[in-house]
């Protein structure tokens, strides 16, 4: 469960560039919601997942994750919490380590990190196991550097890792966005696979009408950091792209289908 | 000849302890730590100090790894917690480090080690010549330095801190503190250019304020040599090829120095190997680029005007050796 209450973000404070991106933003996930966020560019969709993750402070406002307070909580320490996959393959492996090291260290998000070994073998077996789920031929390739795979191999990794310790939320932001469209379409099919064999509670950014419709129970449209339109349930699977555009642009904001 | 080179051998063994230390920062963490001209010369001046003051000298190396990590844990602060560029923050430390240095050695700016026992006395009592005792101990040394720097990088905390120094960003969301794993990687970087750092107070039988000047270009040299002569497939293969980067390092400078090369000039002649071999990735595209150039001039200019798809270095790329045969 996540409940954001009142959260106010603003950059460039007091400059002319002033934004104030998130504007007493006011939200409540169930467990299990799987919410995807539209919105144009700099409607504050990313702003809304960097303050859940920690990434930024937020100036006022409550963000609760579970029963547990993370307002003032730092980025690594909430990391115990929140899975996260960026837009940017590269951003969320580490290249010059190996898959089984990038799965090991995701294995301990939220533990202290000691001086034991840092890959075990019962782990190894595990890891394979996962990447042999994913059906990317990965499974053999436990010691091969990550900075060897592709963009779209490298994201289904992160996948991996961003939810291989249960997280109460997991961030997805335009996490397919910078991969082909069949790319896509396969990594966004594993994420749905394991936001719904984990019932994991989250919150996925996209610029992709059709996607928006298909996946998740929730449908946010944000402008200018304020929630422009919601849809639940039928409501939302009853949505068509042309429809979803329309409301765009009547809020003003240019997309194409 | 062979005298010169078991002198080179014997401070190359040393100068490999403080390139695996340059290998923490500058490999493990990406960032390059200047400090270590500071930290050097503070383990040798603790060293130094708690020898004449009657310590063991294996205690005194202790002292000089805890000192240095001293001055890397300072680093660490200025740069994670004051925010301070990394460049910077090492300049800062270093330059601080010198007046700190000629405290721990009452305001002389050298302080010699007569008559009194080091770490090389056991063994020159046996009738070794002082280079040949430090390239025992220096093995010893460089194999414990190895042997240990391998166990902890492999350990949790050491895949978080080469995954900080890889990926900063994956490393937060994955819960990694990264800035605790920066300031423990400095202390562990300096403490081993500390530790050389007393080693070498005890081999030359002095310490010298200015005795660190040139090590961080010195270390980069050996530890780029090294890769590049013997490879870094491996975490472990890394680290063997830099320590024995330095004894190529200190072989090949006892060579030009018996070819005739000045003493003075060695700074410039190191500076410049540093220069090359950090171009080197560089070079090869550069290189590449002007070949293709070459071979490709033919047809887009004679031609007349380039056709527009050359924009692409990719699309008019003449696949090498084709129609040669």
């Amino acid at each position: 469960m996540l409940a954001l209450n009142n959260v106010n973000v603003t950059f460039n404070t007091g400059t002319v560039n002033e934004v104030h991106a998130l504007k007493n933003m006011n939200t409540l996930l169930e467990q299990g919601d799987f919410v995807v966020v539209v919105g144009g560019n700099g409607s504050g969709k990313s702003t809304m997942l960097n303050a859940v993750a920690g990434s930024y402070l937020v100036d006022s406002g409550k963000i609760v994750l579970d029963r547990t307070d993370v307002t003032w909580m730092s980025e690594h320490a909430r990391a115990k919490y929140v899975g996260r996959v960026f837009q940017d393959p590269m951003r969320g492996t580490a290249p010059d380590m190996t898959i089984e090291e990038n799965l090991a260290l995701a294995y301990r998000r939220g533990s202290r990190r000691t001086f034991k070994r840092g890959i075990k073998a019962a782990e190894r077996t595990h890891f394979r196991e996962l990447l042999a789920s994913l059906d990317l031929g990965l499974e053999d390739r436990l010691s091969t550097r990550i900075g060897l795979l592709s963009g779209g191999q490298r994201q289904a990794i992160t996948l991996l890792m961003a939810t291989l310790k249960k997280p109460r939320i997991l961030l997805l932001d335009e996490h397919t966005a910078a991969l082909d469209p069949k790319t896509a379409a396969r990594v966004l099919e594993i994420s749905v696979k394991l936001i719904e064999d984990d019932y994991l509670t989250t919150l996925m950014v996209t610029h992709n009408m059709g996607d928006a419709i298909k996946y998740g129970n929730r449908l946010v449209m944000m402008r200018e950091g304020e929630i422009l339109f919601e849809a639940t349930g039928q409501q939302k699977k009853d949505l068509t792209v042309p429809e979803l555009v329309d409301k765009f642009i009547s809020a003003g904001v240019e997309v194409r289908a | 000849m062979l005298n010169i080179f078991a002198g080179a051998v014997g401070l190359g063994l040393i100068w490999a302890i403080v390139t695996s230390g340059i290998f923490i920062s500058f490999r493990v963490l990406n960032m390059p730590d200047l400090s270590v001209e500071g930290s050097l010369v503070t383990g040798a001046a603790v060293a130094a100090m708690l020898i004449i003051a009657g310590a063991h000298p294996i205690l005194a190396l202790g002292g000089s790894a805890l000192a240095g990590a001293c001055a890397g844990l300072i680093t660490g602060f200025l740069h994670t917690k004051l925010k301070i560029p990394a460049l910077l923050s090492g300049i800062l430390t270093m330059t601080a480090l010198w007046s700190i240095n000629l405290r721990i050695m009452d305001g002389r700016p050298n302080v010699p080690l007569l008559r009194v026992d080091t770490i090389l006395t056991p063994l020159t009592n046996l009738g070794l010549t002082r280079d040949h005792a430090i390239i025992i101990i220096g093995l010893i040394a460089i194999i414990i330095v190895i042997a240990v720097q391998r166990w902890f990088l492999t350990t949790e905390f050491g895949c978080a801190l080469r995954a900080t120094g890889n990926n900063p960003h994956m490393s937060t969301a994955q819960g990694i503190n990264t800035d605790l794993m920066k300031v423990a990687g400095l202390a562990c970087a300096n403490s081993l250019v500390g530790l050389a750092g007393g080693l070498l107070a005890q081999y030359q039988g002095f310490v010298d304020v200015q005795m660190g000047i040139g090590a961080i270009v010195i270390g980069l040299a050996s530890l780029i040599i090294g890769e590049v002569i013997f490879g870094r497939t491996t975490l472990l293969r890394s680290m063997i090829a830099v320590a024995l980067g330095a004894i190529v390092y200190r072989c090949i400078i006892a060579l030009v120095l018996e070819a005739g090369l000045a003493a003075t000039d060695l700074r410039l002649f190191t500076a410049i190997t540093v220069a090359i071999a950090l171009w080197m990735p560089t070079a090869r595209t550069q290189i590449d680029t002007i070949s293709r150039r070459v071979r490709n001039k033919g047809s887009s200019f004679s031609d007349g005007p380039r056709p527009s798809f050359a924009l692409f270095p990719g699309s008019s790329r003449q696949k090498p050796g084709k129609g040669d045969h």
